[in-house]
């Protein structure tokens, strides 16, 4: 993983170097999904040089000023190559390794999810650059909080200090439309977090181009009976309303269905993006662990090995290239629905 | 002005043409990866031969305790074959598998249940005096048939149940739906598979029913027509080492 310590060099650097417009997938060029304007002028050979003039100016010494270059080079054109075919819309990753991370490099456990949240910034940075609209990203499950507490603490104020160094950057976000929502049982965040996560949610509401959910005090065993009451609450308003005008459930008539499944659809947590094309969970674990349990039935499920600080750039790369393979028949298992 | 239209036109000309170099450039990826993935499955079978007569001594002795219930994910063009199911069955019994959650997305394996019930179901031994049966057929095995109906569309029925029993009334008081609601109004018999084998090209759910695989292994054997033996026998025994801390 030579190049994983570099892409830890540059990663900081997400928000002001490679938030410029993403390369255009040559495979929606060829489907007429992008409008004509796209062909008029390449946008990637006229943001090329200007990024890798950023990208070095910002690098310390000749070695690593090279190497940078170097590994923006290769990393945009392997990019160019994998969009000549079909780019998920969404991916949702499970960060999984954070503390197998921190056991096998003798560090503190606090410093494993300091280098996990080190590899989120740069995969995050990847799958805009290569142009996957919504990224899901369970960061914390509502079973985690049967950790210790002081590992819980420490997770938390880490968030919190995450997001509100965030919310320092936000109209640089604003500029990238990158969109943020946190997804889960807010009411059991600590208070602190909350309000931060409400506040960013806030300040990008307007954005839409790019969208990031991040799950936290989320399990899809919480997300499918609180979408289940709520549309139980739903069709109860409505029936109140229009005083019982399908009123035949007290008759006894076994048969009518007052709540469909597109109901329970649209109060799910995840009704705000489409259902994820690939699911990744690193650290080479097969198991959901209660995450998107209901929206992963046509989902492609791919386990690496590396744990989540080892994340980079070839892994996603070998994820992306797995869905292509795959993607005629995950398309005609979709339209089969 | 003149100028830079024919910049235009060379740029365009130019990426025209550096869009098909980088879509043969494509092709030759997936083409590496193709022969890859031959050569992978060579290894496997391989692999599988080497198991299956014994010469890796690690999975010789398979503590099965761990795994009470085997889900089974077929994709339902190859559910179709229903040799090949029966085949895979046999293995599974051979090794000492007691039950088995048998899903594809179509209901195919729900309407061959006959068959396999009849196979390996039936408690009575059939003729005493003909001693040339193989001992495979006469493990027993219980079977669960899965289909979508079960998945999403019964988590709607179960809303319905809600509904009625707790929403028809208008002063009764109305609970906030937990998961025992839900696991109580899905009446589900069957525990949750601890394993699942995906039989299919890709590792997909395929619709298996979202309530039933929370902390459910998955592993994915490849298409039905490539199964092999000594692949189970490894998935199982990883099974068996794997630790999970449930979020804790």
């Amino acid at each position: 993983y030579a190049k994983s310590p570099i892409n830890l060099i540059i990663s900081p650097r997400i928000y002001s170097t490679s938030f410029n417009s993403p390369t255009p997938s040559i495979y929606n060029r060829r489907k007429g999904l992008s409008g004509s304007t796209q062909m008029a002028e390449d946008p990637i050979i006229a943001t090329d040089n200007s990024l890798k003039k950023l990208e070095l100016e910002r690098s310390d010494d000749t070695v690593s000023r090279f190497l940078g270059g170097l590994n923006h080079t290769i990393r945009k054109l392997v990019f160019r190559v994998i969009s000549s075919g079909p780019i998920p819309q969404h991916i949702a990753f499970i960060l999984d390794g954070n503390r197998r991370f921190a056991k096998k490099w003798k560090m503190t456990e606090g410093a494993g999810h300091k280098a996990g949240f080190l590899a989120l910034m740069s995969v995050l940075k990847y799958c805009y650059e290569i142009g996957v609209k919504y990224v899901t990203v369970y960061a914390f499950s509502l079973d985690n909080f049967n950790r210790r507490p002081d590992e819980v603490q420490y997770v938390m104020d880490l968030m919190q200090e995450k997001i509100e160094g965030f919310l320092k950057e936000l109209s640089l976000v604003n500029k990238y439309g990158v969109r943020v929502m946190f997804i889960g049982d807010l009411k059991r965040l600590y208070e602190p977090v909350r309000v931060a996560a409400e506040k960013a949610m806030a300040a990008t509401a307007g954005n839409t181009k790019t969208y990031l959910l991040v799950c936290v005090a989320y399990t899809s065993s919480h997300e499918i009976p609180r979408a289940v009451y709520e549309s139980c609450e739903e069709k109860n308003g409505v029936m109140n309303e229009n005083g019982s005008v399908n009123g035949d459930v007290n008759t006894g008539n076994g048969s009518e269905v007052v709540v469909k499944m597109v109901d329970i659809e649209k109060h799910m947590y995840m009704a705000v993006a489409p259902d994820p094309d690939i699911l990744v969970r690193s650290s080479g674990e097969t198991r959901l662990s209660n995450f998107l349990l209901w929206q992963t039935t046509n989902c492609l499920l791919y386990s690496p090995k590396e744990l989540w600080p080892e994340m980079g750039f070839w892994p996603l790369v070998s994820c992306i290239l797995e869905f292509q393979k795959n993607y005629k028949y995950l398309e005609k298992k979709k339209k089969q629905a | 002005m003149n100028l830079g239209d024919e910049m235009q036109r060379v740029f365009r000309r130019i990426s025209k043409s550096g869009n098909i170099a980088l879509l043969l450039l494509w092709h030759v990826l997936h083409l590496i990866l193709s022969v890859l993935y031959i050569i992978r499955e060579i290894f496997y079978a391989v692999e599988s031969y080497l198991i299956t007569n014994g010469y890796v001594k690690t999975y010789t002795n398979l503590n099965l305790d761990r795994v009470k219930y085997l889900g089974l994910v077929v994709d339902s063009d190859e559910a179709r074959k229903t040799s090949q199911v029966i085949e895979l069955l046999e293995w599974l019994s051979a090794i000492g598998v007691k039950k088995v959650c048998l899903y594809d997305r179509e209901g195919v394996l729900k309407k061959s249940k006959e068959v396999f019930v009849e196979r390996f179901g039936s408690a009575e031994l059939p003729n005493e005096n003909s001693k040339t049966i193989p001992l495979l057929s006469k493990k027993r095995m219980d079977f669960e048939f899965v289909s979508i109906t079960d998945g999403k569309e019964a988590v709607a029925k179960a809303a319905n149940l809600l509904f009625k029993k707790y929403y028809v009334d208008a002063d009764s008081e109305k609970p906030f739906f937990t998961e025992t609601y839900l696991t109580e109004a899905l009446r589900t018999l069957e525990p949750d598979p601890d394993l699942l084998l995906i039989y299919g090209p890709a590792r997909c759910l395929l619709g298996f029913p979202a309530w039933r695989i929370r902390y459910t292994e998955m592993v994915h054997m490849g298409p039905l027509k490539y199964k092999k033996y000594g692949l189970i026998l490894k998935a199982i025994h990883r099974f068996t080492k794997v630790k999970q801390n449930f979020g804790s």
